[in-house]
């Protein structure tokens, strides 16, 4: 667990945070220039605040009221860099080795095989940086820092630097870091898809503030924390891969209700969680027949969000999950909505992108 | 080539390969850190540091070779002090590599800081998330990725160190044998009827060591930037 202190006046705002993170993947979440690499940087000791305490296992690494500082390189902390910062005079075994180097005898990873084989770059191992492309120097620099066999991983938004196809190779990559090898990772991001995809835990950070911390399908549903507003605003559903079906759809158990999706990647049984996005959401006061969209949830409105638009954002409760719908103040104002009444809430398949479809560890909630 | 060369003739390359091989490599790893120094720290005093180092490219030649008569002579300030220790450089061959090393440090810290100032300080930053200490990130990151600019800047100072000649006369005089350097033999033969034949071939050899000096730097920077693909 790291437990985090900081307050630095910088340039343009006060930084000031404090915040613990639980197991699993933390993300810090915010616009540019909110401070997030400033928090990380200060975590890994690349950066020293005027006043704070950061504290990982138990272990002080930082407190500035006992005057303890230690280096970055005795903090045993992983750190992936948005550009990957490989070493160009290296091949990437050496890269991959270099950390493991100093790293003290008894806590070595000893599992180098399968760590390259988990990020296949078993085939790039004699090649130096400057022959890899943007994503596989980010796998390369992925396991350049498992291999320092850290306590805890930083990544400063690595996916930043790379085109959409590239993230998509990424990501699952770090689905499998919260999955499988149970690392705890602090992970920065701007991105609400990045959040949806990988966070246990968000913690907002706005112009050097925390705005707010919690589970990611509760901020992610909060469109008055979110950096892109209202347009990134969504709910997150868990769901269980059902069957893949002949039509190229697959379905999803979500609560006991079927979704049907552009067919998802993972295998039959499998649990997945899904951004819907609350744009993408029609809402119906009756069951609609006659449509093209396949997913009708029915549900309960709970909450009616007014914001200074001319939207308003609907919260549903459904067997399913809480979903959010963003919809004009002139249809809510038509269809009589309000919080109690029940309602149905459509999507069309193809509005959730395979960017939006994520693997859990967690069973599904319903 | 002993038989091509007269034995004073001789005695003077040799000597000048001698002093600037000694000259290059005991100044080399203080070049290393001050142009380290003056690279990547902050520091009080720094453009002063920056100043005393170059110092010895902007005064007159004699003007160095003077002060560490005075400095380290066996009169001088520090000079006799050493000497009752048994170190003595006035008049010695080693005060010819002293002084060729103060002459050529310039011209090796230059190149090296600028190669060091392409380095990318996020990679030792990397390196230091990775668990090296900065001692440990210096050698296996910076130094190996300035290698190509270290290489130039000892390359460089080795044909300084050979063909320094104002301060050496002034500071360790032209004593045949002991202190006459190639520049100093090529000078003194200049200075007798019929030397010119010998200054001729002292010239020649010059001209060899010094491109030979060059090629060699070339083939090793370009060995490197391949080996880092960058080409």
């Amino acid at each position: 667990m790291l437990e985090l202190k900081l307050r630095h006046d910088l340039s343009s705002f006060t930084l000031d945070v404090c915040f613990e993170t639980p197991s699993g993947t933390t993300v810090l979440f915010g616009g540019s220039g909110s401070g997030k690499t400033t928090v990380i940087n200060a975590v890994a000791g690349l950066f020293k605040p005027a006043i704070g305490r950061v504290v990982l296992d138990g272990r002080v690494l930082f407190d500035t009221d006992s005057g303890i500082w230690l280096p970055p390189h005795r903090r045993r902390i992983g750190y992936i860099f948005q550009e990957g910062r490989l070493f160009p005079h290296l091949t990437v075994e050496q890269n991959l080795l270099f950390g493991r180097f100093w790293s003290p005898k008894g806590a070595r990873r000893e599992d180098m095989p399968k760590i390259v084989e988990m990020l296949g770059i078993g085939p790039l191992l004699n090649r130096r940086p400057i022959a890899l492309s943007g994503g596989e120097k980010q796998r390369v620099s992925i396991g350049r820092a498992l291999l320092s066999s850290p306590e805890l991983l930083l990544a400063d938004e690595p996916l930043a630097a790379l085109d959409q196809p590239r993230k998509e190779e990424i990501l699952p990559y770090f689905e499998r870091l919260r999955d499988e090898l149970n690392i705890p990772v602090l992970y920065v991001t701007h991105s609400a898809a990045e959040v949806a995809r990988l966070a246990t835990s968000v913690v907002v950070l706005k112009d050097g503030k925390m705005q707010r911390q919690g589970e990611a399908a509760d901020v992610l549903a909060d469109a008055s924390v979110l950096p892109t507003g209202v347009r990134a605003a969504g709910a997150l559903i868990e769901a269980r891969v059902k069957e893949h079906h002949q039509d190229g759809l697959s379905e999803l158990d979500a609560g006991g209700l079927p979704l049907f999706l552009p067919r998802v990647q993972q295998a039959v049984g499998q649990s997945v969680r899904l951004r819907v996005q609350a744009h993408d959401v029609i809402l119906s006061r009756e069951y609609p027949e006659g449509l093209s969209a396949l997913n009708i949830l029915p549900g309960n409105i709970v909450k009616i969000h007014q914001g200074s638009g001319p939207g308003v954002m609907i919260s549903l409760e459904t067997p399913a999950g809480p979903i959010l719908a963003r919809v004009t103040q002139r249809s809510a104002k038509a269809m009589g909505l309000q919080t109690g009444i029940a309602c149905h809430a459509v999507m069309k398949s193809v509005a959730i992108a395979p960017s939006n479809i994520g693997t859990t560890a967690g069973q599904p909630r319903a | 080539m002993t038989e091509w060369l007269g034995p004073q003739e001789w005695q003077a390359v040799s000597l000048s390969l001698k002093v600037a091989f000694w000259a290059v490599a005991l100044s080399l790893p203080c070049g290393i850190l001050v142009a380290y120094a003056l690279a990547r720290w902050e520091f009080p005093g720094k453009q002063l540091l920056n100043g005393i180092v170059h110092l010895p490219l902007i005064l007159p030649p004699v003007v160095t070779g003077y002060l560490l008569l005075l400095l380290l002579g066996t009169q001088g300030v520090l000079g006799s002090r050493l000497q009752e220790i048994g170190v003595v450089f006035a008049f010695r061959w080693s005060g010819a590599a002293l002084a060729a090393a103060i002459m050529a440090f310039p011209l090796m810290v230059r190149a090296i800081r600028l190669s060091i100032e392409a380095v990318d300080p996020r990679l030792e930053e990397a390196a230091a998330t990775l668990g090296a200490g900065p001692i440990w990130g210096f050698v296996t990151v910076t130094l190996p990725l300035a290698l190509p600019g270290i290489i130039a800047g000892a390359v460089l100072a080795f044909a300084k160190a050979m063909g320094e000649f104002g301060a050496t006369i002034t500071f360790v005089s032209n004593i045949p044998g002991q202190t006459q350097t190639l520049p100093s033999a090529i000078y003194a033969f200049l200075q007798v009827p019929g030397g010119e034949a010998s200054a001729l071939r002292l010239v020649v050899v010059s001209v060899c060591i010094a491109m030979s000096a060059l090629l060699v730097s070339e083939i090793l920077a370009r060995r490197i930037a391949k080996r880092m693909g960058a080409e």
